[in-house]
């Protein structure tokens, strides 16, 4: 299978086999103009198998987002061909608008055009909680 | 401006100061008569309360203030679908402080992050009522005097009760305090709260389902309330609700200067003969209520 090298944009590799869907989706990929190519199932030494995702161009990314659904993605930016910069994640203290809490007793749960605010509140155990009532996000 | 949502916000030297002007309050009750004169405090009630909200009502007027609001939803504009955020903005116009209670995990905090004046909650369905734990922090400091060093037992329903988990937050920040959780599995307290409160900080505490092994250890008895409203299911309440009743045989291997509690109201889960006892605290606990609501009004209309 050959995918074109790209010349300015952005690769997101090191994604957990199975995963590029969600976070096509939760990036929203899916407004993009350029060409976007998802590469599923990856052989790699590392992880066995991986995902990736190819942008054509640069866009706005939310490391914060990406950095909650998975700190062990690499993201590399290329500019005129080459390797630009490497950027590491890190679990963002707080996201919005990417979880939703499921707590029918919370808030959010009738006035649903709040925004959906989660903390980390365990680094080490990746937790984070709800805002307004504290339930804990279920995992990914 | 502050809010109050969660009894955390306020530091332990924040909940001494409140307890010291409480304290000056019910010792020269005169000098406060006029301090609120000419503001308003607005009371939400979403959820219906007397207690909390006549003690808000008690604490305004006897600071020479007046109070606007209403006592249940369909008495609103919510009735009529307006969100939390409009009410809050609109009466933030009318009133000098808010005081809110509703039946939702968060609602009074999203008030305070819409209000314009400081917001109070005064419960947001099992979460949090951080006046409540005022009242309480108040109470175990004239009856007991001081706050570290005992052995604080609860009882009854430690999953959905508010109360005891706002209790626990607080009371966790003291020295030497010991928690002894008594309670039936299915109401045993919520696993956030072991997670981000008990276990964070290394507190030594209990589970046990057995009140009469653990009586004689405690300085404090909390009891609680299986409250029908925090039921999805009617059959799971009524299996639960008779779990623990505190009668005067219980109490005669307790502490001779145990202090009972409860936020009250009670149904049948303290025997009414254990009024008389000279270790029931819990209607002096209403007294303490209104005056430490009276302290926290001042503090948050900074008028002390």
């Amino acid at each position: 299978m050959i995918i074109d090298e790209i010349t300015n944009g952005i690769v997101l590799d090191h994604i957990s086999a199975g995963m590029c869907m969600e976070i096509y989706r939760i990036l929203h990929l899916e407004r993009l103009e350029c060409s976007v190519a998802i590469i599923k199932n990856v052989s790699s030494r590392k992880m066995g198998k991986k995902d990736i995702i190819k942008v054509a161009d640069m866009f706005d990314l939310d490391l914060d987002v990406l950095g909650y659904i998975d700190p062990n993605i690499t993201v590399n930016i290329i500019k005129d061909g080459k390797l630009f910069e490497k950027r590491k994640l890190a679990l963002p203290d707080e996201v919005r608008n990417v979880i939703a809490c499921k707590n029918p007793r919370c808030i959010t749960s009738t006035e649903q055009e709040l925004p959906q605010i989660f903390r980390l509140t365990d680094r080490e155990n990746r937790i984070y909680r709800c805002v307004y009532c504290e339930s804990r996000a279920k995992d990914k | 401006m502050r809010s109050l949502i969660d009894i955390l916000e306020l530091s332990t030297e924040e909940i001494n100061e409140l307890i010291s002007i409480a304290v000056d309050i019910i010792d020269n009750p005169g000098a406060y008569s006029e301090k609120c004169r000419g503001k308003k405090l607005a009371t939400l009630f979403f959820e219906p309360s007397t207690r909390t909200r006549l003690s808000f009502e008690a604490a305004m007027y006897e600071l020479g203030g007046n109070v606007i609001g209403f006592s249940e939803a369909s008495g609103s504009s919510v009735a009529k679908g307006e969100s939390v955020s409009d009410t809050v903005r609109a009466v933030s116009c009318y009133a000098d402080i808010i005081v809110m209670r509703h039946p939702k995990e968060g609602a009074p905090l999203v008030a305070s992050m819409k209000s314009i004046s400081p917001v109070i909650n005064a419960g947001d369905g099992g979460h949090n009522h951080p006046t409540q734990t005022l009242t309480d922090l108040l109470t175990i400091s004239r009856e007991k005097g001081r706050l570290s060093n005992m052995t604080v037992g609860f009882c009854g329903d430690l999953k959905f009760g508010r109360t005891v988990h706002s209790l626990i937050s607080a009371m966790s920040r003291y020295d030497g305090i010991k928690f002894v959780l008594i309670s039936p599995d299915e109401l045993q307290i919520p696993e956030y709260m072991k997670q981000n409160v008990l276990d964070k900080i290394g507190l030594e505490y209990i589970e046990t389902k057995d009140i009469g092994a653990v009586m004689p250890t405690l300085d404090i008895l909390y009891m609680t309330r299986v409250q029908r409203e925090r039921f999805f299911n009617e059959a799971d309440y009524v299996r639960l609700k008779d779990s623990y009743i505190l009668t005067p045989d219980k109490l005669k291997n307790a502490k001779k200067d145990m202090c009972v509690m409860h936020p009250l109201p009670r149904v049948n889960e303290i025997s009414v003969a254990v009024d008389d006892d000279p270790r029931a605290c819990y209607f002096k606990q209403v007294s303490y209520g209104k005056y430490i609501r009276m302290a926290l009004i001042l503090k948050l209309l900074e008028v002390v």
